[in-house]
């Protein structure tokens, strides 16, 4: 080292600290690429593992569903509502003015079958699953759900209407394989 | 290069280095600390270990996250970490394998200390925190591998427990305690990941004061003599962090080779059993890093200790056990059992032979404890238990006593400057 400094060495102190700083960015570079490469198996560790993934889809038997009937269902952990509207719901989804509405959607755009409503039932402010489903629960004032939280209002299509959420209750993906069973996700 | 540290330029590392000084020390003990110019690759070791001990640390708190402490599950989800986690085969590789690098490194950390005499005074408490690491390692990787509930998880918990049952009198009563039942079972999976967790935090804070303590009488180096100015010394800083830096490089080579190429070579099939507490494997046995103090456990012959007076004195299972922890304790009174006021082997013309005897009696137990103990592998045991002890108890004394040892250069700085022919 001590001779590369020395005055008067070919191509002189200036051309070695060039080839020192090039070195040093070089090392440094191939370093973090190192340490970035090493990082995200660690990162994508922490993501869903192939089981979890392979739980993604969950098929409903739902025949023995009666009009004005709800249930929940699990889908990755989160309830599901699938309820059969009455055609008295479904007209009341249908009639809604949608440029009244905070998260415009028509009812038409939320469901395959108009007799079959199947919304992910998390509340779109902070998590919560609103009441509903059951008999006697509230339902709020537009006759869907009531989220107990921080009292968002849901009508028969599950769009917000009143209250802190943000959004309408989201429709998951589903498909009918048949008349009477319905594949989740 | 000394003096007020240059990051201290910088307005907001000046406002915190004056309300907390983390600056100013990182200056002190990873830039400016003095250490002698002479070190050789044998000083990598040290902070390969540290390195080790992170990769450890990051690696199992990853593992845990997908990891279930309970006898049904444990075995089922370590393999779920192998089959179905993302990168889960390479986290658990890195960290199986891991542990055997560390104990690689911990193993030649401690046996040049051994050869330039790093235990000697004023470096006795250094030894000592070096020696209580590698007992918190050996519990920690004892209780690891139990982790995985297969076969040799099962019987080497077993087995080791039933270790305490040697002890007289209250021996049954320590054993029941540790299972947390009347075997190994639930409870005691349970309290290993429990400790499993927490010993190596343990470790971080008895390395910090064991690097405290090395900063305190700074660094030994192979020719085993006090640094006597500014002129047998360089910075740590870029000199020893480029060479560290450069040592991590080589030995993760190795290490990926493992973990790449061999991740299973150095574990014992058996553990891809699942845990079966009614049938015990026909040959158990430890990792390799066990397996020297293994040997020493079985090398005993029943009543090892009076038996030619005809009754026991001490049992041979007992003898065992006692031997077996005695193999590392005595490490404790080392800095005393060595006689020699010469540090390093180097000037120690008979010691520098009988060093290389110590290893290969360590090398030889080592093969024994991977066999089963009958014929030759226990005679090699019971050989090589013997030579452990009459070196660290009659040799070290005994060399240092008689030995005559060569002239010791007069500083570090003298033999480096005439190129190393003093």
């Amino acid at each position: 080292m001590a001779d590369t400094a020395k005055p008067g060495h070919p191509g002189g102190a200036h051309d070695d600290s060039n080839r020192r700083d090039f070195l040093f960015m070089l090392t440094g570079a191939a370093g973090a690429v190192g340490v970035a490469s090493v990082a995200w198996p660690f990162i994508h560790f922490m993501n869903p593992s192939a089981d979890v993934l392979a739980l993604s889809s969950t098929e409903v038997n739902i025949e023995p569903i009666k009009v004005g009937q709800s249930i929940t269902v699990v889908w990755r952990g989160k309830p599901v509502f699938i309820r059969r509207r009455t055609s008295e719901e479904i007209k009341q989804a249908a009639d809604v003015n949608i440029k009244s509405l905070r998260d415009p959607q028509p009812d038409s755009a939320r469901v395959k079958k108009p007799e079959w409503l199947i919304l992910v039932g998390i509340c779109t402010h902070l998590g919560c699953v609103p009441l509903g489903q059951k008999l006697g629960d509230p339902r709020g004032d537009f006759s869907g759900w009531f989220c107990p939280c921080h009292g968002s209002h849901y009508d028969t299509s599950g769009r917000v209407r009143l209250g802190p959420a943000p959004a309408n209750l989201a429709v998951p993906p589903y498909a009918f394989l048949t008349d009477t069973t319905v594949k989740i996700g | 290069m000394t003096g007020a540290p240059a990051m201290l330029d910088n307005k907001l590392v000046k406002w915190v280095d004056q309300r907390l000084p983390i600056f100013t020390m990182m200056q002190h003990s990873a830039i400016d600390y003095p250490t002698p110019k002479n070190l050789s690759y044998w000083w990598n070791f040290g902070s390969l270990a540290g390195f080790m001990l992170v990769v450890m640390i990051v690696s199992g708190v990853f593992l845990a996250m997908h990891y279930t402490p309970h006898v049904d599950y444990a075995f089922a989800s370590v393999e779920r970490i192998m089959r179905d986690v993302n990168y889960g085969w390479l986290i658990r590789y890195i960290h199986m394998n891991g542990a055997s690098m560390f104990f690689i490194a911990v193993y030649i950390h401690l046996f040049r200390g051994m050869y330039y005499g790093s235990y000697k005074a004023p470096r006795e408490l250094l030894w000592w925190l070096g020696i209580v690491i590698l007992l918190l390692m050996m519990a920690t990787a004892f209780m690891g591998y139990v982790l995985p509930w297969g076969q040799m998880s099962f019987w080497g918990a077993t087995v080791i427990t039933n270790l305490f049952s040697a002890i007289p009198f209250v021996g049954n009563w320590i054993v029941t305690l540790l299972w947390g039942g009347f075997s190994v079972d639930n409870p005691t999976l349970n309290r290993f990941y429990s400790l499993h967790y927490l010993l190596p935090f343990v470790i971080v804070g008895v390395v910090g004061a064991h690097i405290w303590a090395l900063h305190t009488t700074k660094s030994n180096n192979p020719l085993g003599i006090d640094i006597k100015g500014p002129q047998d010394t360089i910075p740590f800083h870029p000199y020893y962090t480029a060479k560290d830096m450069f040592g991590v490089g080589v030995f993760m080579v190795v290490y990926a080779l493992f973990v790449f190429f061999a991740p299973n070579l150095l574990g014992d099939p058996a553990n891809y059993i699942p845990a079966n507490p009614l049938q015990t494997p026909a040959h158990i046995v430890p990792e390799w890093y066990f397996l020297p103090y293994y040997a020493i456990l079985r090398a005993t012959p029943d009543n090892f200790i009076g038996s030619w007076m005809g009754f026991t004195l001490v049992p041979a299972k007992l003898a065992g056990v006692i031997l077996m922890f005695g193999s590392i304790l005595l490490l404790f009174v080392l800095p005393w059992l060595d006689t020699s006021r010469v540090r390093s082997a180097r000037f120690r013309p008979i010691y520098k032979w009988v060093f290389w005897l110590f290893v290969i009696c360590c090398a030889a137990l080592t093969w024994a404890g991977s066999q089963p103990p009958e014929g030759p592998a226990l005679w090699v045991a019971r050989l090589g238990t013997f030579y452990y002890f009459f070196h660290l108890i009659v040799l070290m004394p005994l060399i240092g006593w008689f030995e005559r040892p060569l002239a010791l250069p007069k500083s570090i700085a003298e033999p480096v400057l005439s190129g190393g022919k003093a």
